[in-house]
């Protein structure tokens, strides 16, 4: 599945309901839902406030893939990329404090995922790539 | 689903009841209702309900954090009440439950803040 969409807040939404939708055919529990449904939102939010600024030209792109009961999603953005990964990745490091960021988007995202994998150059925008294993799907490999 | 936001004044607490979805795009609107209701009542502690928030991310976090400075400054208290399981991981995740009391329901959270 592949959506592309303005980067403004009320996109956000849209997104993780419409990714949600998509990993719905594998059946996933109720919580394992909710987390792909945050992560989505955690990633679509970084986009719209540090990789454009709120400005809403900016582009997201999201692919959504099932690959033998695992989900794969890549969440793009052309914007201002990520200086220092290592520290974004921080809990609670914030470069937008003044607007109440809690600083904890990626620790979310690396709590509620099995892998992660983030792609950025200052200029250049940002790639994340997501995996999660679904239950269900352990079940049946095991 | 957007953010549906019911807020009572008992004695010198502000109840807030959340229902809805709070992310970034719902969040702005949410702490301008918050910081009105503050600077013009004399609002000490705050209570949020969360019974019927369907979604959070850090976004709402963030928000929780920013009232929990806001009313640290006036020597009050905030407590939340109603965490569904992923919210709950959420306050566990950013350390909020080091700062702000939980309870288990709306009634226990204003009888701890003498309200009830």
């Amino acid at each position: 599945m592949k959506l592309q969409f303005k980067a403004l807040s009320e996109n956000e939404a849209f997104a993780r309901v419409a990714v949600a939708a998509f990993v719905s055919q594998l059946d996933p529990t109720m919580d394992e839902l909710n987390e792909i449904k945050t992560v989505v939102s955690e990633a679509v939010t970084n986009a719209i406030i540090h990789g454009y600024d709120e400005c809403p030209d900016g582009m997201i792109y999201i692919e959504a893939k099932i690959d033998d009961g695992i989900v794969e999603l890549v969440i793009k953005d052309d914007g201002a990329g990520i200086p220092d990964i290592e520290k974004a990745r921080q809990p609670l490091f914030t470069t937008k404090p003044e607007l109440e960021r809690s600083g904890m988007g990626f620790t979310i995202m690396e709590n509620f995922v099995d892998e992660i994998d983030i792609k950025s150059e200052p200029g250049k925008g940002t790639v994340i790539r997501l995996r999660k294993h679904l239950s269900n799907s352990k079940t049946l490999c095991n | 689903m957007s953010l549906t936001v019911d807020m009572e004044l008992m004695g010198n607490v502000l109840c807030i009841r959340l229902g809805g979805e709070l992310d970034h795009h719902t969040s702005g609107n949410l702490r301008e209702q918050i910081n009105k209701e503050i600077e013009a009542n004399d609002i000490r502690h705050l209570v949020f309900n969360l019974t019927e928030l369907s979604f959070m991310d850090s976004s709402g976090l963030g928000v929780i954090l920013g009232r929990y400075k806001q009313i640290k400054q006036l020597r009050g208290e905030l407590v939340v009440c109603g965490l569904s399981p992923i919210v709950h991981r959420l306050f566990e995740m950013s350390g909020l439950f080091k700062i702000v009391q939980v309870e288990p329901s709306e009634q226990n959270a204003l009888k701890r803040l003498g309200v009830a």
